[in-house]
């Protein structure tokens, strides 16, 4: 890494692509990512508009501001990529993401995990005598504090779709 | 309003006909201008080499492996500026095309590769000779394709080229299931296709130029650090960096890939930089005011240690590319766009701003240069009793400089040497594997060339041991009666590997020796064609002049110094101002702990 990127402070950046949607395209977005030394926190993709076949991928990363830029132009310079935005520091966005929560226990545990969910707003999508799946939405910080109050209430189980963001106002990408 | 031209494909009436695979790939190839095709064939093309068999307007040139075609198809494009067209079947045609295609990618070289791959439904099976093509090229490639649908064949192929050659150049890759190669379809020519979103932007915003134009007329230590991206602009983007050059009066310098851009006998004219650059050059980078970057990327070759690359310099940057701004260095003024239509524009800004540098500075900095240039960098002892590598390189630019010349190289010392004593008056004379360093590049690469310019004299100065790994497309030049002249400095080591080890390792010259080598001229007579040889000095012009004048391939073996180095030099890990001279060989800058873990 070149000494004017290597000192600066590490930032966290959420990145929007707008990619065509065909074979291979997540393939070489990550595939940019491993070989040149990226982070990925996390990345999400689907198709968003069926008709232009443009997916939306989500990236969350990090590294310097000089690193963040180089991350954006190497995306930009992917055949198949035909936008790439910033949205941490080129807008102001809205940050999402869901994850499907299962709890097992009995009794007061059980009631208390109930109790909790309320305050989240998670939604209970599954249960059985012994056991909950909850629903729960919101920011990533959000997530990992709902999850970790339920560690000890007999969590079972993660799955998180990772953050999907977009800008706030009335533009688009 | 004048009526519309009708399209080649129009004209031939050949879009919207119904064809089978085979003869779309043959037709979209057609229409897009291809002449030429280097290949090699095997169960998966089959049917496309069928469709080529009843072709005459399309020539298929056989190589002996497929890494030889991806070279010569990059010969032939950096010296015609045209794209390079190769195809190779499935499996192991496609791997053996992996190092040409990573060549390219690195020197951003237009190519467009046709792999055969097993049927639809065989892929994912392991079937026999099936690979992951896409897969593997994928980060070897600019783009590549897997063609699953016959209707969507021909866009593609014509997608191909676009991409292959619009924005900063490079190699795509288009694989293409046997199946699909007999299965039927409708045939869509190239005149609407670009790509759907794939838009490089070509002309630079006004406002840097503009502002490029106010740093420059205000430097007092100006230089012009030119690249691969002059040449790979065009003709046009050469003569108007000669005449930037001309109106702002600033010396010029250049990286490996960008020689020729600019003329070797132009006063203003300071050599290549970097690692084996020269002198004044080096110092000139790091101690001008304002540096204009065209179309380079501030590679590690060039820059040397990153922490004293031109410390005080504002730099302004001209690249296609945005992911070379501020990769490697940072730049005060970044320009998006092709050079040839920044130059343009920075030209007449310049003109039309009536633009002077400050003159007396300007004297003072030249005199500087000057100085600097009287170190005679390049300059070596000379023997009478064994060739000096760089005196044979000298030799042959002096016999050979008058003539239509077109030089390539393999990788090493001599490499270096043809960079430093080869001069280079127009662009795309010089073909060398800059960004990779592929040993046996040189030999293919001749190939390629010669088929683009048959009447020329086309050269590869090479190591003895780079040209043996690509050694077979001597059966090719031979076959094609194309009168290449491989002219090997001969050291018996790899020398630029020797030398390396005899800076850094202490002499411990670990598996560097060429052992066992063939006796070159008896091989050249092996494959059918003319085997020279040159032991001393005396003996050198003439044997040149006759391997010149001998109209098939040749093989040369000039005999050289075994244990010449390279110089001048920057050590890794260091500055352009701490070059090892030829006279300082001793005493120079040693190699850093760091250094060494440099390559
Ligand atoms: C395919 C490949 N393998 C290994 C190397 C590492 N390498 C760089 S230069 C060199 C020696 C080349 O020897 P030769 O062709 O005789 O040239 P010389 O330096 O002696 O002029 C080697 C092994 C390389 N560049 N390419
Ligand atoms: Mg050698």
């Amino acid at each position: 890494m070149p000494p004017f990127i290597k000192d600066a402070p590490i930032e966290r950046r959420t990145l929007s692509v707008l990619v065509d949607n065909e074979a291979g395209v997540l393939a070489r977005v990550i595939a940019l990512f491993s070989a040149r030394g990226y982070n990925i926190e996390s990345l999400t993709v689907a198709e968003v508009d069926r008709a232009s076949h443009t997916s939306r991928i989500t990236i969350v990363t990090t590294g310097t501001a000089m690193m963040i830029e180089q991350i954006k132009a190497q995306l930009d310079r992917l055949v198949p990529v035909s936008k790439v935005v910033d949205l941490t520091a080129e807008h102001e966005a809205v940050e999402r993401e869901m994850a499907l929560v299962k709890v097992q226990g009995t009794g007061e545990k059980r009631v208390e995990a109930m109790r909790l969910s309320d305050i989240f707003r998670a939604r209970i999508v599954d249960t059985t005598h012994s056991s909950f799946v909850f629903e729960v939405s919101g920011a990533p910080a959000k997530l990992d504090k709902f999850i970790e109050l339920m560690r000890p209430l007999g969590l079972v189980d993660v799955s998180r779709t990772g953050v999907v963001a977009i800008s706030r106002g009335p533009e688009g990408m | 309003m004048a009526a519309q031209t009708p399209t080649r494909e129009q004209r031939a009436g050949t879009a919207g006909r119904q064809m089978d695979g085979a003869h779309m790939v043959i037709q979209a190839l057609l229409d897009q201008g291809v002449d030429t095709i280097f290949g090699y064939p095997g169960g998966a093309v089959l049917p496309i080499y069928d469709a080529l068999f009843e072709h005459d307007k399309i020539r298929h040139i056989l190589v002996r492996h497929e890494q030889g075609a991806a070279h010569a198809a990059e010969g032939y494009a950096r010296s015609t500026g045209k794209p390079g067209v190769m195809l190779v079947t499935s499996g192991p045609g496609a791997t053996n095309a992996v190092t040409g295609l990573t060549d390219a990618l690195m020197d951003s070289i237009p190519l467009v590769c046709l792999t055969g791959q097993v049927a639809t439904h065989l892929i994912g099976s392991d079937a026999f000779q099936e690979c992951d093509t896409v897969g593997i090229t994928r980060p070897c490639t600019k783009h590549n394709y897997l063609v699953k649908d016959i209707n969507d064949l021909s866009r593609i192929i014509h997608e191909a080229f676009y991409v292959a050659t619009n924005g900063r150049p490079g190699p795509v890759v288009i694989d293409i299931p046997k199946d699909i190669q007999f299965q039927s379809g409708v045939y869509t020519g190239p005149s609407q296709i670009r790509h759907r979103t794939y838009r490089p932007k070509v002309k630079g915003d006004y406002a840097p130029i503009q502002e490029a134009v106010e740093l420059m007329a205000g430097a007092e230590r100006p230089i012009l650090y030119t690249g691969g991206g002059v040449i790979n602009s065009g003709p046009v983007a050469s003569q108007l960096l000669r005449e930037l050059a001309r109106s702002t009066g600033f010396p010029v310098t250049s990286t490996l890939m960008g020689l020729g851009a600019f003329p070797a006998a132009d006063r203003q004219w300071l050599g290549m930089l970097g690692m084996h650059g020269t002198y004044e050059a080096n110092m000139a980078m790091h101690e001008c005011d304002v540096m204009v970057n065209i179309g380079a990327r501030f590679d590690d070759r060039v820059t040397g240690k990153l922490e004293e690359f031109s410390p005080r310099s504002k730099k302004i940057h001209i690249d296609i590319d945005p992911s070379s701004i501020n990769k490697n260095v940072h730049v005060d003024v970044p320009i998006i766009g092709d050079v040839a239509h920044v130059l343009e524009d920075m030209v007449r800004i310049w003109k039309a701003r009536n633009a002077r540098t400050d003159a007396a500075a300007m004297k003072q900095w030249w005199d500087r240069i000057d100085g600097w240039r009287g170190r005679k960098s390049l300059s070596f002892r000379n023997s009478s009793e064994v060739i000096k590598p760089q005196h044979a390189v000298q030799r042959l630019y002096e016999l050979t400089r008058h003539r239509n010349t077109y030089i390539t190289t393999e990788v090493g010392q001599h490499q270096m040497w043809a960079a430093q004593h080869y001069h280079f008056q127009e662009p795309n004379r010089w073909m060398t594997s800059g960004g990779l360093g592929t040993m046996g590049y040189g030999l293919p690469a001749a190939v390629g060339v010669q088929i683009a310019h048959p009447d020329a004299l086309v050269i590869d100065i090479a190591g003895e041991a780079s040209v043996l790994m690509t050694m077979q497309e001597m059966s090719t030049a031979v076959q094609y009666r194309l009168p290449i002249k491989i002219f090997i400095l001969n050291n018996e080591y790899m020398g630029m590997v020797r030398q390396w080890q005899q800076l850094l390792h202490g002499g411990r010259y670990s598996h560097s020796y060429s052992e066992a080598l063939p006796d070159f001229v008896k091989l050249a007579e092996a494959y059918g064609c003319v085997g020279l040889r040159a032991r001393t000095p005396d003996e050198l012009d003439a044997k040149i002049e006759e391997m010149i004048s001998v109209d098939r391939p040749v093989i040369f073996d000039c005999v050289v110094d075994k244990q010449e180095n390279c110089y001048p030099m920057i050590p890794s890990g260091r500055g352009h101002h701490e070059m090892i001279l030829p006279d300082t060989e001793d005493g120079g800058p040693g190699i850093t702990e760091e250094g060494k873990m440099l390559v």
